[in-house]
């Protein structure tokens, strides 16, 4: 199997080998970060470490920008949370807060130096209709989607399409389970809500197994792995922070999984942290999960793909047939969602605009306010 | 003494920007840049002729290049793409526009990735040792007044970036061509025809737009970092006459607020560092139409540099 390794990930596990980098060493080290979204998190490491004296300051620079905006983040992140705390108070429902919102209000490491694109909460699928109109009462609109979208995720997924506040701009998901009902897996939303901890007053996290499975499933239910590395690193420090943490967390893991029909993803998580990471993790955790385990073939079709996507997007990372995984992964994340009778025709009509309107989302150089949305990845496949 | 990018052989530039790149100092910031256009070149040649040339920077914080994508597109309706670390922000702009491209690709790096200072959308110049900073929207006179300033003598820091150290809101320079659009270019050229101007863009989505070379002392002294003196927000007016009026700081903060890029984003070192610099600036509005008489002004407002 190709383990190649790669500077960003040599420094992520081995930290005080940064001391040592030449300033060419930090020049590929700088973009690396940045495309795989880390450049927060490696000053949050080098703030950890004590090492800033250390180190030139030049690339400082850019981690340490990244990482400022990660602080705003926390801030708004925290008021955001408040804020939808009072909207949805009246229907005595609570903000459950998923993925990186979640890990900023627990305010675990993880979150230090993170960047979010936006609040995703969970609300029970029976009250999602109040609940939208109270955000939307609140100001938090849905974008003017083609009809065509809209009942993609109303029909077909598990959120409403997305929200924007009109005055402040945050970006808001609101789920009502954590995959589509026409996914393969059907976790009990009903339970994952029953085990959800409060953090603050009506504000909400998953359960801390939750939030691992919930983490494991996103990241290898999507077909999206352009911050594939970063996924791998918030599971690698969920797993270590409650194993530390919490007494009874690896045991109550591969049964939660099971319980909710998740332990497929589960284990990619344990196996590609171990993998990739080194995460220390108990064996008898390992062997449990095996439950989740494809066939061997599957398995090296897996690792050879995965290897692959969980790499930063920048082409010093780069394998061989890298963008080929990628695509592949793509498609294999569109038939997890759906069975191909529905799948077939959205991607075909998903294709087709793509086509016509090709870079629409891009802004114009003169507004610098804007921060540009990347191009999906895979399309540079094609392109190549 | 370390050699100028003007004493570059244009074609040598040029075969340098085609393959390993030139780099590019200017102020605290380093940038490789590689393109195959032409007009790349000898606008560079031309406009940054005065910044030292270095063979290689073994750091550089924004790795661009201008290119199209592929072959087709170099022979049909020829587009480029901004290329920023193999990611392209931007939508593709004729290569007619490739100049300009450049230039707000450049100031988009500053603007989206660099969070170390508090940054104001101004033009900071300087004179008696003390900086002037006019914080604009797009379409004030902004950088017209700018231009006018550097051609009477003041030493120019940006038309673009007004970035204040978060230590002491002092005012690092970033010295780079100052960007004149439409009517502008011609009033500059009337006010000083020995100005020098880079390659000519037109139909830009800001109409025609041309970039003025910096005098060689500004890009001297390009790191040499300058205390607060004056905060002034310029607006031209036309028909009207020149008006230099106090404004009180309280609101001076706030309207110089609406002009940052990441005054928010800097939070609580956001408020700080702004009230450090309203504090040591005397704050003003400024409304002209004619600018020998704002040069004069603002030549009469440099003597109360303490």
């Amino acid at each position: 199997m190709s383990r190649v390794s790669y500077l960003l990930l040599d420094v992520l596990r081995y930290p005080e080998t940064l001391t040592g980098l030449t300033l060419s060493e930090w020049n590929q080290l700088i973009p690396q970060a940045r495309h795989a979204l880390l450049l927060g998190r490696l000053h949050a490491l080098i703030l950890h470490k004590g090492l800033l004296d250390e180190l030139p300051e030049q690339p400082l620079n850019h981690t340490l920008s990244a990482y400022l905006a990660s602080e705003k983040q926390r801030a708004t992140t925290a008021w955001e949370a408040t804020k939808l705390s009072r909207a949805l108070d009246s229907l005595q429902l609570p903000v459950i807060l998923l993925k990186g919102g979640a890990y900023f209000q627990t305010n675990l490491q993880i979150s230090q130096g993170r960047l979010l694109s936006d609040i995703d909460i969970l609300v029970p699928k029976a009250k999602l209709d109040e609940a939208e109109q109270r955000l939307n009462a609140e100001g938090w609109m849905s974008n003017k989607l083609a009809e065509y979208d809209q009942r993609y995720y109303r029909e077909w997924m598990h959120e409403i399409p997305p929200l924007k506040h009109i005055t402040r701009g945050s970006f808001l998901d609101v789920h009502h389970t954590i995959l589509p009902p026409t996914a393969k897996y059907r976790p009990d939303p009903a339970k994952i809500m029953a085990a959800a901890k409060e953090i603050t007053p009506g504000v909400y996290t998953l359960g801390s197994v939750d939030m691992v499975i919930h983490s494991a499933t996103h990241l290898f239910h999507e077909g999206d792995f352009d911050h594939g590395l970063r996924d791998i690193l918030d599971l690698h420090g969920l797993l270590t922070y409650f194993g530390d943490h919490e007494p009874g967390f690896w045991d109550e893991l591969v049964p939660r999984a099971i319980e909710l029909d998740l332990i497929n993803p589960l284990y990619y998580a344990l196996h590609y942290c171990s993998l990739i990471l080194a995460t220390d993790i108990p064996q008898r955790v390992i062997q449990q999960a095996k439950q989740g385990e494809p066939n061997p073939l599957m398995s090296r079709v897996m690792d050879w793909l995965f290897m692959r996507a969980l790499r930063p997007d920048h082409p010093s990372c780069d394998l061989p047939f890298t963008g080929f995984a990628r695509l592949l992964l793509y498609v294999r994340s569109h038939y997890l969602r759906m069975p191909l009778h529905l799948l077939i025709p959205h991607l075909s009509r998903k294709a087709w605009r793509r086509r016509v309107a090709d870079k629409g989302e891009q802004t114009a150089p003169g507004e610098a306010f804007n921060i540009p949305k990347p191009k999906p990845s895979f399309w540079r496949f094609w392109a190549r | 003494m370390m050699p100028h990018i003007s004493e570059l052989d244009l074609q040598h530039l040029h075969s340098l920007l085609r393959s390993t790149g030139l780099y590019l100092k200017t102020g605290p910031f380093t940038y490789r840049i590689r393109s195959s256009v032409p007009s790349i070149a000898e606008g560079l040649h031309l406009l940054y002729g005065d910044n030292p040339y270095f063979q290689q920077l073994d750091f550089v914080d924004f790795d661009i290049r201008l290119d199209s994508p592929n072959r087709l597109r170099r022979r049909f309706r020829p587009k480029l793409d901004f290329y920023f670390d193999h990611q392209t922000p931007f939508k593709p702009l004729p290569v007619t526009q490739a100049y300009a491209f450049l230039e707000w690709g450049m100031n988009w790096c500053i603007s989206v990735h660099m969070n170390q200072y508090l940054k104001l959308h101004a033009a900071v110049l300087e004179k008696n040792g003390k900086a002037l900073v006019m914080p604009a929207a797009p379409g004030s006179g902004k950088s017209t007044l700018c231009a006018a300033l550097m051609l009477r003598g003041w030493r120019l820091l940006s038309d673009e970036h007004a970035l204040v150290s978060l230590q002491d809101a002092s005012l690092i320079p970033v010295c780079r061509p100052v960007s004149l659009k439409n009517q502008s270019i011609d009033v500059i050229k009337n006010f000083e025809p020995a100005a020098v101007f880079g390659p000519v863009c037109e139909d830009t989505h800001k109409g025609t737009v041309v970039h003025m070379q910096p005098d060689s002392r500004s890009v001297e002294l390009d790191d040499q970092r300058v205390e607060p003196g004056w905060l002034v927000f310029p607006k031209y007016v036309p028909e009207s006459e020149t008006r230099l009026t106090e404004r009180i700081k309280e609101t001076a903060f706030l309207k110089a607020g609406d002009q940052s890029f990441n005054y928010s984003l800097l939070g609580a070192k956001g408020f700080e560092v702004m009230s450090k610099l309203v504090g040591a600036s005397d704050c003003y509005n400024f409304s002209y139409s004619n600018l020998d008489e704002a040069v004069t002004t603002f030549d009469k407002l440099s003597e109360t540099a303490a």
